[in-house]
């Protein structure tokens, strides 16, 4: 192993201006796709905390009581996509918003009777949340006899849930494109090695090693050029991460929410794609190349 | 009884039958047939451009050959699978006209190469190839780069690398082209010191003084078509 070693490194040292060009490459995909990714990974966290909070509210009519609506609670339970269901009287609710509305009691104080209607509050497993059986369910209960108004999920979530996931996809789709992009630069850049040094190749085998003798040294360069080019890709997008976040915890989101870096398994991963990256485009131009 | 007549079938070890070169618009092995024996020392001589190293070139697959069969050791090449040509490459030692060293390689480097295309990394291999240098009188010039070498040394590791695998078949095309008479002496003894250790070795040259001391067989050719085939013994 350690021959073939150290022909790779001083493969790589040999063609230095090549070699630099592929690993910056690599290391601006990944910057691109993590930038990407990063983005969408915590739109992601945003959007699943604003969607834990749906609920539909299913306001009742007035003298609804006892056994029937014990009933109703159960039957909607039973539906599907229905993940709890919640009883607030009337009372409770103006309890609640009595606490809410401290400062301004005297708004309340003169109300002589309490307006608020009985009603379900409805939360949903996690599933139904943005698709469109949301709809359906919150059509579902609302023509329930004894069901006043049904209020629920903000439309504007809906769209902005739409258009996230567009998004997402659109991440996948350049990440892929970039994928693409770096195998075929590092391709490239292994075929040019390969091609100036032909004469030295043949020479070899003619003294008879095999493509295997031959192959490992450019597998191994090819390898080393993903992962050095991954690892400066991720640490660049670190420290990209980290100036952005730094900056957004002195601005107006600070307390909200915190922007977060991939997770280790995720990190490890994009480094392992570097490296397929850089196996993947050897293997191409080796193919190629040797078949002559 | 029986198993010497079955060693003497077995000691056919190249063959070629009406074997042809036609390059685009060359002819440059017409119809060459012949056998050559294990451990016997043959000479292909003849004039420039008589196809002494084209016909050196279609024996360890440098160039495909257009008509005709050639074996080695009874592998057919026209038949050899892929997979097995670096193996069949690994019976010969080829000395090339051009050297064809690895000019980013140190001689040390060129000459180790062999043996490590063959998995052979250890000290044991080392020290051979060390040994090696030093009986062609390089032992100076272990870690220098070949273009750094003059004519007769770059041609002195070319004979050390085609040596240093114990081949079975030595291809020697001008070995002592570059060569003053001493060095020329000196690479001649090396390949008479491995024909005399059971190696079949050819020798393409068209120095007629090379051979004049040696028992051999001399296998002449012009234009492409072998013209005289004949043992030469010294006085015995
Ligand atoms: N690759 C090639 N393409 C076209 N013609 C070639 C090629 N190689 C050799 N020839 C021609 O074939 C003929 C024989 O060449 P070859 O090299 O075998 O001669 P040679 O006997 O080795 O000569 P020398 O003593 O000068 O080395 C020459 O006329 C040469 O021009
Ligand atoms: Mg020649």
């Amino acid at each position: 192993m350690t021959p073939y070693a150290r022909r790779a490194v001083k493969d790589i040292f040999k063609n230095v201006y090549l070699n630099a060009v592929a690993v910056i490459t690599i290391s601006l995909s990944v910057l691109i796709i993590s930038a990407f990714g990063l983005f969408v990974l915590n739109a992601n966290d945003i959007v699943n905390a604003w969607k834990d909070g749906i609920r539909i509210m299913a306001y009742l009519k007035p003298g609804v009581s006892g056994e029937k609506l014990l009933d109703m609670e159960t039957g909607i339970r039973e539906m599907k996509g229905v993940k709890t269901v919640d009883f607030i009287s009337r009372d409770a609710a103006m309890e609640f918003l009595k606490e809410k509305m401290k400062g301004q009691a005297s708004l309340l104080g003169n109300l002589e009777e309490n307006p608020l209607p009985d009603a379900f509050e409805i939360s949903l497993i996690p599933e139904l949340r943005d698709s469109q059986e949301i709809d359906t369910l919150a059509k579902t209960i609302g023509s329930l006899p004894k069901v006043d108004e049904v209020e629920y999920g903000q439309v504007w979530l809906k769209r902005f849930i739409n258009i996230f996931n567009i998004f997402r996809f659109a991440a996948v789709g350049i990440g892929g494109l970039f994928f693409m992009a770096s195998v075929f630069i590092i391709g490239n850049t292994i075929r040019l090695v390969l091609y100036s040094r032909r004469e030295e190749i043949e020479i070899m085998r003619f003294v008879g090693a095999t493509d295997r003798f031959i192959k490992i040294p450019f597998y191994l360069e090819g390898i080393i050029l993903g992962a050095t080019g991954g690892g400066i890709g991720i640490v660049a997008s670190y420290i990209g991460y980290a100036v952005v976040s730094s900056n957004m915890v002195q601005g107006i989101s600070s307390g909200f929410f915190h922007i977060r870096f991939f997770p280790p398994e995720m990190t490890l991963e994009i480094f392992l794609c570097s490296i397929l990256v850089g196996w993947l485009g050897c293997y191409l131009s080796l193919k190629q190349f040797l078949k002559q | 009884m029986k198993k010497m007549g079955s060693v003497s079938a077995a000691s056919t070890i190249i063959q070629l039958f009406h074997v042809c070169k036609q390059f685009s618009n060359k002819a440059a092995v017409v119809d060459i047939t012949l056998d050559i024996l294990r451990n016997q020392f043959v000479f292909v001589c003849g004039p420039s451009g008589a196809g002494k190293s084209t016909l050196l070139k279609l024996l360890y697959l440098g160039e495909p050959l257009s008509e005709g069969q050639i074996l080695i050791e009874k592998i057919n090449l026209s038949r050899i699978r892929r997979k097995k040509i670096p193996f069949l490459r690994r019976e010969f030692g080829i000395i090339f006209q051009d050297f064809k060293l690895i000019p980013t390689k140190t001689v040390f480097e060129n000459v180790m190469l062999v043996l490590e295309a063959k998995g052979k990394i250890d000290k044991m291999a080392q020290k051979k190839v060390n040994s090696l240098l030093r009986s062609v009188g390089l032992e100076n010039k272990e870690n220098v780069y070949p273009p750094t070498l003059s004519g007769g040394e770059q041609q002195r590791v070319a004979v050390a690398r085609a040596v240093v695998g114990d081949p079975k078949i030595i291809l020697a095309d001008e070995p002592t082209g570059n060569l003053d008479s001493v060095s020329a002496t000196m690479i001649m003894d090396l390949l008479k010191k491995i024909h005399l250790r059971g190696a079949t070795v050819i020798v393409a040259t068209h120095n007629e003084n090379l051979f004049r001391d040696i028992n051999a067989r001399i296998i002449r050719l012009e234009n492409g078509r072998l013209i005289s085939d004949h043992l030469q013994e010294q006085s015995q």
